[in-house]
């Protein structure tokens, strides 16, 4: 069995899944949504195991590395922190309905990267033989996870939100009964950033401090740098402007959309748009 | 027309504003300290000025500022040539952009200002709120009375059997147990609990702030004092000059413009080698640089590999693995043989050059590769192509493959050649870079995830009791994650009730 069979099957079990969560949005029967949980979990599961095997496959043909060294592991990976962050979600809160919009974003991923992507394991150039290539994208695709659960969340919100103002609350069947209330999503929405902040930071520090040491400097304003300052930027306005009142609830839905499209044009369009140091860009 | 330099500007601006700022700060510390302060009886332009600084409406304006700001410089390529803006841009928007910084903009005054803005900004919103949470500190409310009572969200009232001091004692046994010791007030039948968890989490976001500040100064520490350099030394060579990385490096300059950038060292770096490996696919695997630091004649580190990821650093200098370059024309081992019978004569060739052979004729290489997959995927290794020359005749061109000593031979030539390798004498680039802010940074980039951990995951967390005929009120309040510990709160309270 090799790694990329168990991608295919993670690939399809996130598709499954999200076929599922959109069956329950319109049948609301709680067994279907539980099933799509199963799913997700499911894949999450296989997934794992193709990382770790894929890992083991870099060793078995002499040049072992961690697999996130191109833009088809990072796919992959990021897909995997996803599922990662939404499975502890529905783990901790139970509200399914929260899986339609965000496990479409780890099948996208997926899909993506099987279809479209050189999956070929390839050795480590000298510039990424180092342990902070670990460290760095770990903390950073934790990061942009929980950002995109944050955007799934955010979408909820919006959705939700229209409703509530064009029906007031006088019907209370239908999808919209399945999502959460606006309070717990536009709370969710703020958990996630407070989670995926740090995570930010933290990737943001250890890319300074690898840089440091490959390049020597930590900063050199390089398009992809900027970017995540960007991104940093958008959050932490995001987190000041919940202070003051009248930035809840639509306006923090908007700016966690935002903020999310500022992350994927800092993990993506850098790499293919513009030009940097980071190496997955020819794909 | 009159041109200001982004730098010139850059450099009175930042004094100006910092004097400012050194004006401007005690006087705000001074002022937030007075209680009449926040009251809006006080006008005039300080307070103007100081409310407009610690507005938040700033903070997240300057923070989508920046961001906005940012993306130009991503976009417009930094401190290129002028030659390729020509290229890509008209004449009147390159005097456009030229006039807007935007080719080395975030150096430009404006974006500068931006960040003093932010930081500004940053510290006037810390000391804003320093009073109240200050007064948290030394002067906690320990004694929850009726009028305290009602500003509280969470509050439970129970009887409880036994007299108000053994209800005193108990319950701080209690909250000892389950929460944490608390400061018993009071007296004559009436007493006050109060218990806090995690009080220093309130310092976290003035530890975030002030981390960021830390950065700031690390980074100008390093822009003043240090250097970012490089230096191309060839194989078996040495200097002690290493020369600054500027704007207009690498473009067409004088000796004396490049003699400006020259930075002593102090000591003396000595390239011994410099070797590339390659993986089976062709794709490097390593560029090694093999140094020597010679300072007052000795030697004081001895030969030492740098490699990418891993640099050398003397006296606070780092030299980083960054480029090579060949430093001459290669030199190619070949043997040629006559006949079929023929015993090797070894000739080297350097590249390009023309070398007699035996019989009158004379060959050239031409071209060489450190692999011959890429053109012809069914072989490997190196390889060259080169041009014999009869005394008469056509040029014979031939490939000669490392790997494969025979290839030649099998062409049944008069004279048959194998190539046996070459030297290639190389130049080693490095980076050269002189930072003494850098640990200041670092400093404050872990402050920053401390006070993030602080500030993010930590609450204050407060419980007040109040003990009167029988009676106990108790009170719960924190600064975050309200939902979590109201939880904890029912729980308390009932474990409390069921006592």
């Amino acid at each position: 069995m090799s790694s990329s069979f168990l991608f295919n099957v993670a690939t399809l079990s996130y598709l499954v899944s999200m076929v599922v969560f959109f069956a329950f949005l319109g049948s609301r029967n709680k067994t279907i949504g539980l099933a799509g949980s199963i799913a997700a979990s499911f894949g999450l599961i296989v997934q794992t195991a193709a990382i770790g095997l894929r890992w083991k496959e870099s060793y078995d043909l002499g040049h072992g590395h961690a697999p996130l060294s191109n833009l088809y592991e990072s796919v992959v990976f990021f897909a995997w922190t996803i599922i990662f962050i939404y499975v502890l979600i529905d783990f901790r809160y139970k509200y399914r309905a929260v899986g339609a919009f965000v496990v479409p974003f780890a099948f996208l991923g997926m899909a993506w990267a099987q279809l479209g992507l050189n999956s070929g394991i390839e050795p480590l150039v000298p510039a990424l033989q180092s342990n902070w290539l670990l460290y760095h994208v770990i903390t950073c695709f934790l990061g942009y996870a929980a950002f995109a659960v944050a955007c799934g969340v955010s979408i909820m919100y919006l959705i939700k939100s229209k409703y509530e103002v064009g029906n007031g609350n006088a019907k209370s069947g239908g999808i919209m009964s399945l999502f959460p209330s606006t309070k717990f999503l536009d709370d969710l929405n703020y958990k996630a950033i407070m989670l995926g902040f740090p995570l930010l930071t933290l990737g943001i520090i250890t890319g300074a401090a690898w840089a440091d040491y490959a390049w020597g400097s930590y900063w050199s304003w390089d398009p992809k740098e900027t970017w995540s300052l960007i991104v940093w930027f958008i959050y932490a306005a995001f987190l000041h402007a919940r202070i003051t009142r009248g930035w809840v609830g639509r306006r923090a839905a908007i700016l966690s959309i935002i903020g999310f499209a500022a992350t994927i044009f800092c993990y993506l369009g850098v790499n293919l748009l513009l030009s940097g140091l980071h190496s997955y860009g020819g794909g | 027309m009159l041109k200001i330099s982004a730098k010139g500007v850059t450099f009175f601006v930042i004094p100006f504003i910092s004097i400012g700022c050194s004006f401007f700060l005690p006087e705000c510390i001074i002022l937030s300290l007075r209680r009449d302060f926040l009251t809006p009886t006080k006008t005039g332009f300080a307070n103007s000025l100081w409310n407009f600084f610690c507005s938040l409406k700033l903070t997240i304006f300057l923070l989508i500022g920046l961001s906005a700001a940012s993306i130009i410089g991503t976009v417009v390529p930094q401190n290129a040539a002028p030659a390729q803006y020509a290229k890509i841009y008209s004449e009147a928007t390159v005097q456009l952009f030229n006039a807007l910084d935007f080719f080395d903009m975030y150096h430009s005054w404006w974006f500068i200002l931006l960040l003093y803005l932010l930081t500004l900004n940053l510290v006037a919103c810390s000391l804003k709120r320093l009073p109240r949470d200050w007064k948290i500190f030394t002067a906690p409310t320990v004694a929850m009375d009726e009028e305290m009572e009602k500003s509280l969200s969470l509050v439970r009232h129970c009887k409880m059997p036994g007299s108000s001091a053994k209800l005193r004692d108990m319950l701080g046994v209690f909250l000892t147990r389950e929460f944490a010791a608390p400061v018993v007030t009071g007296g004559e039948g009436r007493y006050y609990l109060f218990a806090q968890k995690s009080l220093y989490s309130r310092l976290g976001v003035y530890v975030l702030h002030f981390s960021i500040i830390i950065i700031f100064i690390g980074a100008m520490i390093g822009s003043y004092f240090g250097y970012k350099a490089y230096v191309n030394i060839e194989e078996g060579s040495e200097t002690s000059v290493v020369y600054r990385r500027t704007a207009s490096a690498g473009q067409m300059e004088t000796p004396e413009q490049i003699a400006a950038r020259a930075i002593d060292l102090g000591f003396t770096v000595r390239c011994e080698s410099f070797s590339i490996s390659y993986y089976d696919n062709g794709s490097p695997r390593e560029y090694k640089s093999v140094l020597s630091v010679i300072e007052n004649g000795r030697t004081v580190v001895d030969r030492r590999p740098v490699i990418v990821n891993s640099p050398l650093t003397y006296r606070g200098i780092t030299f980083y693995q960054s480029s090579y370059s060949p430093a001459d024309d290669p030199v190619f081992h070949l043997t040629v043989r006559s006949g079929k019978d023929g015993t090797g004569r070894k000739i080297t060739a350097r590249h390009g050059e023309r070398v007699p052979l035996p019989g009158g004729s004379s060959l050239q290489v031409i071209e060489y590769t450190d692999d011959i997959k890429p053109f012809f995927p069914q072989l490997s290794g190196p390889a060259v192509r080169m041009a014999v020359m009869p005394k008469s005749g056509e040029t014979q061109i031939l490939l000669l493959l490392k790997n494969y000593p025979d290839f030649d031979l099998q062409r049944g030539g008069e004279l048959a050649f194998t190539y046996d390798g070459m030297d290639q004498k190389w130049r080693t680039g490095l980076q050269v870079a002189k930072d003494p802010g850098v640990w200041i940074v670092w400093l404050g980039c872990c402050l920053m995830v401390a006070g993030i951990f602080m500030a993010f995951f930590l609450s204050h967390r407060r419980i007040w009791v109040r003990i009167e005929n029988g009676r106990v009120s108790i009170g719960g309040a924190t600064n975050k994650n309200q939902p979590a510990f109201q939880i904890f709160f029912d729980t308390l309270t009932d474990k409390l009730k069921a006592m």
